[in-house]
């Protein structure tokens, strides 16, 4: 019962730790950047839609949809005010610029996390649950909300994978992170791509950030383990390789939740972190990066 | 700069420039002034619900005191420093209070770390500090072992132990006595203050006539509690009892989520705040927490009109620190007056004779020679604690019956104990 348990549980999570890595990814496949905003991007989202559902009574779902919304914005204002002003400089050595967009996009995270804390204080806010109540397996109880979780980010990753694999938008995309140069003789402007790129990320990072509120709320001190997870999720993966990310993600998640329930909650991610200094050192490209 | 950005830029100076501008011009008005003004330094996490109130509920007790000409003609001033629930800035915050602000008197913090952070400054810094919400043992028992040194501590609050009494007071009439609960299992946070906690629940509920049958600690960063619940429901208490305040939304959110058939009570730092409905979804529907005072419940005459003063000046009721906060800065004021002086020890030895009827309750602080010295007496006729219900938005009090205002509602997934 406790193997079913686990799971269920690890199914959810790590479905959660997949999307909220996939934008992270691409976005770092396409551009080239690390964005240190990310977790500061998914409380941001989160606590949007705490404050649109409980605060002005707008219901679960229209609450969810500010929230991605949020997502969206935070993300394109992060592209406009932070990174393209710094890719941008001309006072900026170029060997630099990978740095200052690391700086500015943790110092930009930092400013978000401030002023979540300022104006709704740091104590952790729940999302309303879009469906109510508890399912029964076997006599696993789980609440239904968190298996359409799991559900929602599925979905989502799979219209992700549609759309870079299928769609023509997608390929191009796919193209600009393998070979930008070849994608700007051929004609496209690899401004309006990163644009895009970004208000993709921003929408998965909302979804993500919301669906995390739901399930285990969310404050401003999430920020950083927020970060921090999908950083490491993504560097388990391969940097930039999406796929690498989705199975990084599982690989966490059932770590984290086996550990949690055969030895404590206490030691959660201990094992995890174990594991990816070991990647790190056998395998630095991660389980399915490029050289 | 963004929008939010400048705003905050704006905002945030001032806010923190306030206590010294305050300060500045007082310092100006210097000469036309009749007296110096008493300061009292406020270190507290302005940024969490239970902190929040510490800064606000001072100054609410201040302006009090000041409209009604002040302590011997001296007014109050207060100067606020937000520590962010960290010790290492508590600690600076403290050396520059008394140090530049020359504050009389420090009131800081519900956290027990940040607590017993500041206490050796206090002492080397002979200043005395009062704190309205730390539970730990610690505190007093240090004041007990040391007093020469600590005696400029004083904590106003209940002890840990004094706290874990007050549960098994309740669960024993409550949930013993009316629900036929029979077994128990304690979950708490890694803290200073639930050591002792802990410890003083497995001494307490078996007495209540609680059998403990699971003892889970778990760290203050814990994202998902569903293993913690299953190994709780493994050991089929009727029972859990909480020892939480550093968390709050998360455990309660899921128990609620996950319908765990079991009723929860005990301490539960969050829930005692009015937002704690709002920051949860309503998911704390139905739990059971010990309070110091509660909304509505009359349990000095003090009582309401403070929670009522202060929910219209700050648009939500205290927290449990709050009603602590607040009675502090009436005490303090009573002894600075017997005392006739600020001088450190001679409003020691005044606050040692404290015996004030506050928002709370009786306020009277243990001797030197009692193992808990210097925290507020707990016992019948002097502080006693509240049993409350969330229930559709509201806190009801429903222990002791003197006080109660409605009766407990089992939550629809919880079932009776007596099945």
């Amino acid at each position: 019962m406790i193997g079913l348990q686990i799971l269920v549980d690890g199914f959810a999570i790590s479905a959660l730790y997949a999307l909220g890595a996939m934008g992270f990814t691409l976005i770092f496949g396409v551009s080239g950047v690390l964005n240190l905003t990310h977790g500061a991007l998914m409380v941001m989202a989160a606590v949007a839609a705490w404050a649109a559902s409980a605060l002005f009574g707008l219901g679960s779902y229209a609450g969810a949809a500010i929230g991605v919304l949020c997502g969206l914005a935070g993300a394109l204002v992060t592209y406009f005010a932070v990174v393209a002003p710094i890719e941008r400089s001309r006072a900026i050595p170029r060997e630099e610029k990978e740095i200052f967009v690391l700086t500015g996009t943790l110092l930009w995270g930092i400013m978000i996390q401030e002023l979540v804390a300022y104006f709704f204080t740091d104590n952790p806010k729940t999302v309303l649950p879009l469906i109510e109540g508890v399912v029964e397996i076997a006599g696993v109880r789980t609440p239904k909300n968190e298996l359409f979780t799991a559900l929602i980010c599925w979905v989502v990753i799979a219209l992700l994978w549609l759309f870079v694999n299928r769609a023509r938008a997608g390929k191009v995309l796919l193209a600009a992170s393998m070979n930008p140069r070849g994608v700007t003789l051929l004609g496209h402007d690899m401004a309006k791509i990163y644009v895009a790129v970004w208000a993709i990320y921003g929408l998965l990072a909302g979804i993500a950030g919301v669906l995390l509120g739901m399930f285990l709320g969310v404050s401003s001190y999430s920020v950083g383990p927020l970060t921090a997870s999908a950083f490491s999720i993504v560097v388990l993966g391969g940097l930039g390789s999406v796929t690498g990310s989705l199975i990084a993600a599982y690989v966490v998640g059932y770590l984290e939740t086996a550990t949690a329930y055969l030895i404590s909650p206490a030691y959660r991610v201990i094992p995890a972190l174990l594991l990816l200094v070991a990647v790190m050192y056998l395998r630095p490209q991660g389980l399915l990066g490029r050289r | 700069m963004s929008d939010p950005a400048r705003a905050v830029s704006r905002r945030v100076p001032n806010r923190r420039m306030l206590p010294a501008l305050l300060v500045a011009g007082s310092m100006l008005a210097g000469p036309a002034q009749a007296a110096d003004p008493i300061r009292i330094g406020v270190i507290a996490e302005a940024q969490s619900v239970a902190g929040a109130s510490i800064p606000q509920a001072v100054q609410l007790a201040a302006d009090e005191i000041n409209a009604q000409g002040g302590i011997d003609g001296r007014q109050i001033q207060v100067v606020t420093y937000d520590d962010k629930s960290s010790a290492s800035d508590a600690v600076r915050a403290f050396q520059r209070a008394v140090s530049e602000d020359k504050v009389n008197l420090v009131i800081a913090s519900y956290i027990s770390e940040v607590v017993l952070a500041l206490m050796p400054w206090a002492a080397r810094l002979k200043t005395p500090m009062i704190t309205p919400g730390a539970a730990s043992n610690e505190i007093s028992v240090a004041v007990h072992k040391d007093y020469a040194r600590n005696k400029y501590t004083f904590h106003g609050y209940l002890t840990s132990h004094a706290l874990a009494q007050a549960v098994c007071d309740s669960a024993k009439e409550v949930l013993v006595e009316r629900l036929k609960a029979k077994t128990a299992a304690i979950m708490s946070e890694d803290a200073a203050w639930t050591r002792p906690l802990d410890a003083a629940y497995q001494e307490c509920l078996p007495k209540s006539g609680l059998k403990v049958v699971e003892h889970v600690r778990f760290s203050p960063d814990t994202g998902d509690f569903t293993p913690i619940y299953n190994k709780i429901e493994a050991a089929k208490p009727d029972l859990i009892v909480t020892g939480i305040a550093h968390v709050g939304v998360q455990p309660t959110v899921q128990w609620q989520n996950q319908q765990v058939p079991i009723a929860m009570t005990g301490i539960s730092g969050q829930a005692t705040s009015s937002t704690f409905w709002a920051n949860t979804n309503g998911g704390t529907q139905g739990v059971l927490f010990d309070s110091v005072a509660l909304p509505g419940v009359a349990l000095t005459e003090k009582t309401i009109p403070f929670a009522e003063a202060f929910t219209k000046r700050f648009g939500g009721a205290p927290s449990y620190a709050g009603y602590m906060a607040y009675d502090a800065v009436h005490y303090t004021a009573e002894a600075i007056k017997r005392a006739g002086s600020t001088d450190a020890d001679k409003l020691v030895e005044a606050l040692e004779k404290t015996d004030y009827v506050g928002t709370v309750g009786h306020l009277k602080f243990y001797g030197k020679d009692e193992p808990f010295t210097h925290s507020i007496q707990y016992g019948p006729g002097l502080m006693t604690s509240v049993l409350g219900q969330w229930q559709n938005g509201k806190q009801v009090a429903i222990w002791p019956a003197a006080t109660a205002n409605g009766a407990m509602i089992l939550p629809p997934a919880v079932k009776p104990a007596v099945q």
